[in-house]
């Protein structure tokens, strides 16, 4: 019986109930050090003083500062210009400029305190549109870390004939990630061992290029574990780097091992969030409702330095035109500096924010042409054969038109749409609740953008034991997603044996090969696949000795591993990674299949707004995606429910509060995520479409459900209000000034 | 951004005389530490100004609920677990179980107590407007002996109140006058639950002929203190509640409120979310 679409328990999960599994705090060592990060007061400006005042025996202390950096003083990652320790000027409110470490972590607390450190200060911007007025240059010379032109026929052409050009603009804001365990990391380092660290992270072998340079070390000298993470959606990718470095800074200087563990309101104040965005389009549009031309104006904020920013960017503005055929599309989008801490990967990298502006203007176009929301998506849909803005020709079946018919089906929306108009319009001279239904449509791209699965390279490798156990190695990593259990659903199926005979290596630069990041929805799909061939090749290797015949079951295949083993020592095979045919991207133009394959998508929402107290509450949701095969139902379900939470707290709760550069309330009493009774029975459906690339016919899912709320509650909110809002979150204090 | 543990102690007297001889010996230095559900937040914080803590969960001088043919009696220690529990305040004091049911998680409610809720002196606490409209009493005591005042009046400012650095608030009293009475709490968080308010609305009421013969309309969340509105309250009486006397209503509220902005919401909400609130009690005793 094949072992895919079936509901295996979580491989780790009997680990973490019991409280067995280890996560980095529970991790120590002899003589362990704690380490503390002494960051900026400021959010720009010379550092022309550090004093070490109070009552504290600092002769105790390990002090590391910029000059002790053995190698490079920035975190290698695409434009290397952060630094792991701010030299002379900060750029923005938090940035570490020294570390100390002691045996003691609250006398360490107490000494962090009393570092003095002055700033003549400079001016400084803190929101994008005062970076693109460039009211200070702050980075470079024109305070862009990135920018891209994605032109599709001629949009300048349409303009003047069009019936309609209908024109608007959307914000959203910054968003924590707010995993479960905060950043955090151990780091033995000597000149003689070289560098090892253990950590919660996503991307092992991000943390280890880093490092490499930090420490101007050959690869083989740096050792990079990832222990048991409890969470990260992005906010693991590139961050781990920074602390991983501090910690092993300190430990390389101390000669002892050093643990940097940070509490919640550090985590929330000091590492990265979603970029802020603002989104401007202008469409023109015939009287029937087709779409003539598209001009998207794109602009994220990335904060202080570089990090991933570009990215995140390639992928929004890919995103932005959506699943939609138009014959001219313009999209101009650029990431920006600004003195706040540097913003960076977060679950959809981009992509909510610019589906959020498209979504949110679709209704808009259809209200102006005299469509409904429905009709005005169904004239305009993407089919099989037709191209997408970058010129993408859709290769797969795509069927838009019946998922939106499914979707409003299970959502009533049809009934719900007549009944609210009739209900709302009734009044008996008390506050009321209205009610309104709205949707988007959508699709999400699995993998890394355009060529960079190429360049990646990614190796998985399998590994067969003298019992017949298959042992998966691979850098990709399980953050609560379901890594483990997925590969070995794909190991399991592929050699035909129980899934309990795979095992899950635990990803150690030292020991499993570089399968890239664990992100962009990759790791089913794209890693999955090489998990697949992996394994094949050891049953080909095994049936190629004719040791296995191609029939067998376990008993035989555990004799076939040993008698391999025995007469040649091991057995163990790889698989690095093939893009499908006929995928071609130009990096220059930006045109091309962006994505080997997307996921698609109608997500309903049904809201009720409170004329009491403003709040709006979404009552009902169902979320209808096609996403090839589904490996792991509960699995899967699991990561729609929980992305489409996080989605309506970035559209209803998630207030990131700014003062002068610093997040102001970091803290879980300030910053208001959704708990179980602000959520409504998240309804999951899937259609199935195997996607002949993927393991199993599996595409990705991890990103995509963060895409699809926070539009349809803002179209639904529309439906119940009259009014349209265009900003997220959208708090009922933003609500009250535009109702009243 | 943690505190430095070993500059802390928390010290447990075996009986309440043992706590009040210390608050009497050093004055201001010992801090109470009930069920501890503000002060470890601010202690993780590490913005606790004090350093001495007396650990009083353990005095049952200070627990049990208590009611005679007249009134209620709280001991101090009592936790939102034990009011929501408690078949006398659910008949006859429902705001106060309703508050105490919708603050902090199961774990605050079984930890927390009224009377920290009371000295800890927030303008945002959730009980205080319901006890206020309530009528509620509190007694302190010390050494010197025990005095009984009224609950209205015992916050003077924001964080302040009428009790001396040697006296523990011990008992809360509630006088049992509430039959006939119409009881209307709402609290508006920045969610439906585990949140801090952002305007906290407790009022009781009750008509005869018509006309509104008494109400007592108390406000949290708008003011350095939770503020029972007696102007308000004054120009309600012996009106109809129409669409006119809530008007009036609400324009005497705004001068008797004022709310700021903060990092939870802001002024301008506050104030409109007040006086919707207050016309949606008026409404409701309307029929």
């Amino acid at each position: 019986m094949s072992p895919i679409g079936k509901a295996f328990p979580r491989k780790e999960g009997r680990k973490k109930v019991t409280g067995k599994a280890l996560y980095v705090d529970d991790l120590s060592f002899p003589g362990m050090l704690h380490g503390v990060t002494v960051r900026s007061p400021s959010p720009r400006g010379r550092i022309t003083k550090i004093s070490f005042e109070g009552d504290i025996p600092w002769d105790e202390f390990t002090v590391v500062t910029a000059k002790d950096i053995p190698g490079a003083n920035y975190v290698a990652l695409i434009l290397n210009d952060q630094p792991y320790l701010a030299a002379d000027f900060v750029n923005h409110p938090e940035e570490p400029i020294l570390l100390l470490a002691h045996r003691d972590k609250y006398l360490l607390e107490e000494a962090r305190r009393n570092v003095r450190i002055e700033i003549e200060e400079q001016p400084a911007i803190f929101n994008l549109e005062d970076s693109l007025a460039r009211k200070e240059i702050i980075w470079g010379e024109d305070n862009v870390f990135k920018k891209y032109l994605v032109d599709k026929g001629n949009v300048d052409e349409v303009w003047a004939n069009a019936d309609f050009i209908v024109e608007g603009e959307y914000e959203t804001g910054a968003q924590e990630q707010l995993y479960i365990e905060n950043n955090g990391a151990i780091a033995i380092a000597n000149a003689d061992k070289g560098v090892t660290v253990w950590g919660s992270m996503q991307c092992p072998y991000y943390v280890h290029k880093a490092l490499v340079k930090l420490f101007d070390l050959p690869e083989e000298k740096i050792r990079i574990i990832q222990t048991e993470t409890g969470g990260g959606f992005g906010g693991k990718e590139e961050y781990p780097s920074l602390i991983a470095g501090h910690a092993a800074l300190l430990a390389w200087k101390s000669g002892k091992p050093v643990k940097m563990i940070y509490d919640r309101a550090e985590d929330m104040v000091a590492t990265t969030k979603r970029h802020p965005s603002r989104t401007r389009h202008k469409t023109a549009v015939t009287k029937d409702g087709k779409l003539l031309a598209v001009e998207i104006d794109f602009v994220i904020d990335g904060g202080a330095y570089c990090t991933l920013s570009p990215v995140v960017l390639s992928r929004g503005t890919i995103h932005s035109a959506g699943p939609y055929v138009c014959p001219n599309v313009r999209i101009h989008s650029r990431a920006v500096a600004t003195n706040v801490p540097p913003h960076g990967a977060f679950r959809g990298f981009g992509a909510p924010q610019s589906i959020f502006a498209l979504e949110r203007h679709m209704d808009k176009v259809a209200r102006t042409v005299g469509l409904t929301p429905e009709e005005f998506r169904r004239r305009n849909f993407i089919h099989e054969g037709e191209t997408t803005a970058t010129s993408q020709v859709i290769r797969e079946r795509v069927d838009m038109d019946q998922l939106l018919t499914r979707a409003l089906q299970l959502s009533n929306y049809h009934e719900k749409r007549e009944r609210f108009a009739r209900e709302n319009a009734e009044s008996n001279g008390r506050f009321r609740k209205k009610r309104g239904v709205g949707f988007a449509t959508f699709m999400h791209g699995a993998g890394f953008t355009g060529s960079g699965e190429v360049y990646l390279q990614s190796v998985v490798s399998a590994e067969a034991t003298v019992e017949g156990v298959v042992r998966i190695l691979a850098a990709s990593t399980e953050i609560g997603q379901g890594t483990n259990t997925i590969f070995s659903q794909i190991a399991s199926e592929a050699l035909g044996l129980d899934v309990d005979l795979i095992e899950i290596v635990q990803p150690d630069t030292a020991h499993v090969p570089n399968s890239g990041p664990t992100v962009a929805s990759r790791t089913s799909m794209v890693v999955g696949k090489l998990v697949e061939s992996a394994v094949t090749g050891l049953k080909q290797t095994l049936i190629g000795s004719s040791l296995l015949p191609h029939e067998y079951g376990q008993s035989e295949f555990k004799r076939a591993c040993a008698e391999y083993i025995a007469r040649f020592g091991s057995l163990k095979t790889s698989s690095t990674y093939q893009p499908p045919p006929n995928v071609h991207w130009d990096d220059e133009k930006y045109q091309g299949d962006a994505y080997g394959a997307y996921a698609w998508a109608v997500y309903v929402a049904e809201v009720s707004f409170d004329e009491l107290t403003y709040a709006a509450h979404v009552e009902d949701f169902v979320a209808l995606q096609e996403v090839g095969r589904v490996l792991n139902p509960v699995l899967a379900a699991g990561q729609i429910e929980g992305g489409v939470a996080q989605a309506i707290g970035f559209t209803l709760f998630e207030n990131v509060v700014w003062k002068d550069g610093r997040m102001a309330n970091n803290q879980m009493t300030n910053y208001i995520i959704p708990t179980p009774v602000d959520i409504p029975p998240i309804r999951v459906y899937f259609e199935e479409n195997p996607y002949a690339y993927g393991p199993g016919g599996a595409k990705g899912i991890g990103e995509l459900p963060m895409d699809g709320a926070a539009p349809a509650i803002l179209n639904a909110l529309e439906n119940a209000t009259g009014v349209s809002f265009n900003e997220i979150p959208l708090l009922p204090e933003t609500l009250m000034v535009k109702l009243l | 951004m943690r505190a430095f543990i070993p500059n802390y102690q928390l010290t447990t007297p075996a009986s309440l005389a043992e706590a009040l001889t210390l608050l009497e010996s050093e004055p201001g230095v010992w801090k109470p530490f009930a069920g501890g559900t503000d002060l470890m937040v601010l202690l993780e914080a590490g913005r606790l100004a004090h350093r001495n803590y007396i650990n009083i969960w353990g005095l049952n001088e200070l627990r049990g609920i208590e009611a005679t043919d007249t009134h209620v009696t709280l001991g101090a220690l009592t936790t939102y677990t034990e009011v929501q529990t408690n078949p006398i305040l659910r008949r006859e004091f429902p705001m106060l179980c309703q508050a105490a049911s919708e603050t902090g998680g199961l774990a605050i409610q079984n930890r927390g107590t009224l009377g920290g809720n009371i000295v800890n002196a927030s303008p945002a606490a959730d009980s205080p407007p319901a006890l206020l409209a309530y009528d509620a009493e509190i007694e302190l005591v010390s050494n010197r002996g025990s005095r009984w005042l009224p609950y209205q009046g015992f916050h003077t400012g924001y964080k302040q109140m009428h009790i001396d650095p040697d006296e523990l608030l011990a008992r809360i009293r509630l006088p049992r006058n509430t039959a006939g009475l119409t009881h209307y709490y709402r609290k508006v968080g920045t969610r439906k639950a585990q949140a801090i308010s952002k305007v906290c609305f407790a009022a009781v009421g009750k008509t005869g002929q018509g006309k509104l013969m008494e109400t007592r309309i108390v406000v949290g969340s708008v003011a350095p203190i939770v503020v029972r509105c007696v102007q308000t309250e004054a120009a309600l009486r012996g009106q109809r509640p129409d669409e006119e006397t809530i008007a009036a209503a609400c324009a005497s509220l705004v001068r008797e409120i004022s709310p700021i902005d903060d990092i939870r919401s802001t002024a301008k909400y506050r104030l409109q979310v007040a006086k919707n609130l207050l016309a949606d009690f008026l409404a409701t005793l309307r029929t």
